[in-house]
């Protein structure tokens, strides 16, 4: 089974975004491009983060056109950011129950979601105490534990080291392969997205390419 | 004496709650709105930096006089004019410290970003859910200066509590009104006495907003 993603609309004045792809319902798809090819805005403009002048339609479902804008608290997304990713004022727990608590039913377990993120220790911490590698887990469970339909992943390892990228790679391998939700992944790496996606699509200029 | 240290400390109170309350919306917009003329709004709000009280004192004196029109509104409901009552006072100090709340709330606010709030908003959270919850708390360090500066402000206030409460014993009188009745009738031990106090409190309220500064209690790295 897959979901059709279309988005076609204008990001203010800098370039136009025109991409229509099926995703797999589970696995990671990544969106492949180089830096400034629009990869970021169409995961922000799918998420409601940043608006369009255009459409974007969801598995059949209008997100946004010239009469609707569904914001991001409605869309049912979860959103790995590159960096930080975390509320800085709450401990980790309290990111994750903050999720928890705005959650509406579904699949991902918190104490499931915990054990399989290996946070279980960072849970009294604040995000600023976290590594690189500790905060984009942490993120990740926050961003499950909201239930979403569709996960978001802009670049989460850009900001690791090789050492840990190469580790997050295996993890995140292990982790995303078992959840039943599509999963956007970005990166400008093709060995990340050779190793981690059921798919890729190239993106150039704002648009899909092959 | 005591009577007049109450008076100051209570408009002092009165108005560094409803401030904070009125700011507090004031200062998100202005942080938060790309529209141009928001800094038209921005500097009507910080006027009273560069106004001299008296003059803040006169327009409020006259809005608040039995024949200006905000008070023919008031006539049906017995009020007659709110110049020379306490309640004047406070409307008065509402105008000249509002910038002492609007600019440190709105530096917080800005100094937040766009990440947290997003962050909050695809964890489901709606607008104002996002404000109480993200927004408030992360700009504490920005609501305890407002609340320093704004009661420290007001219990120095001079020219606009003499134009507006007119000084009266009992009712309009402050510390820093008093001290300059002392001084007309050459009562100095006196005047030294609340003056002291008052450099002791200015002191005291500059230090507490310098170790805000350097973070104690906050969150940050």
């Amino acid at each position: 089974m897959t979901i059709a993603i279309a988005l076609d609309g204008k990001v203010g004045d800098r370039f136009s975004l025109q991409v229509s792809f099926e995703v797999p319902s589970h696995g990671i798809t990544a969106l492949l491009g180089p830096s400034g090819s629009g990869k970021t805005s169409i995961l922000r403009a799918l998420a409601g983060l940043e608006r369009i002048a255009g459409s974007i339609c969801f598995n059949g479902q209008t997100w946004q056109d010239g009469s609707t804008f569904l914001p991001s608290e409605s869309r049912g997304i979860g959103y790995i950011f590159q960096g930080e990713g975390l509320l800085p004022h709450l401990s980790i727990a309290g990111n994750l129950d903050y999720a928890a608590r705005r959650a509406s039913s579904g699949p991902f377990d918190r104490t499931d979601i915990i054990r399989r993120t290996g946070i279980a220790d960072l849970l009294g911490q604040r995000p600023s105490r976290l590594s690189g590698g500790e905060a984009q887990r942490a993120g990740i469970a926050r961003a499950l534990i909201s239930q979403p339909r569709l996960l978001l992943m802009d670049e989460p390892l850009s900001g690791l080291d090789s050492d840990a990228r190469t580790e997050m790679v295996e993890w995140l391998q292990a982790l995303l392969g078992e959840i039943d939700i599509p999963v956007l992944y970005v990166t400008h790496d093709h060995g990340e997205a050779a190793r981690l996606a059921v798919r890729t699509i190239h993106i150039l200029n704002g648009r899909a390419e092959g | 004496m005591w009577l007049v240290l109450t008076t100051t400390v209570e408009l002092a109170f009165v108005t560094t709650i409803l401030l904070i309350l009125l700011a507090t919306p004031l200062a998100w917009w202005l942080a938060r709105s790309r529209r141009w003329w928001k800094e038209v709004i921005g500097a009507v709000a910080a006027l009273p930096l560069v106004l001299p009280p008296t003059v803040i004192g006169f327009y409020v004196l006259i809005a608040l006089g039995p024949d200006s029109p905000l008070m023919s509104m008031l006539h049906p409901f017995g009020i007659r004019t709110l110049a020379f009552t306490f309640s004047g006072l406070v409307i008065g100090s509402l105008f000249y410290s509002l910038p002492f709340a609007v600019q440190p709330l709105r530096t917080a606010f800005e100094a937040i970003g766009d990440r947290p709030l997003e962050i909050a908003a695809t964890m489901g959270a709606k607008p104002f859910d996002r404000f109480l919850t993200v927004a408030i708390p992360m700009s504490r360090r920005g609501f305890l200066s407002a609340a320093i500066l704004v009661f420290a402000h007001t219990i120095g206030e001079f020219g606009v509590v003499l134009m507006i409460g007119g000084n009266i014993p009992g009712k309009t009188e402050v510390l820093s009104t008093r001290i300059y009745q002392l001084v007309e009738s050459l009562q100095f031990g006196e005047a030294h006495r609340i003056a002291a106090l008052l450099v002791l409190f200015s002191f005291l309220a500059l230090l507490a907003l310098l170790l805000i500064e350097r973070r104690i209690g906050d969150f940050k790295p």
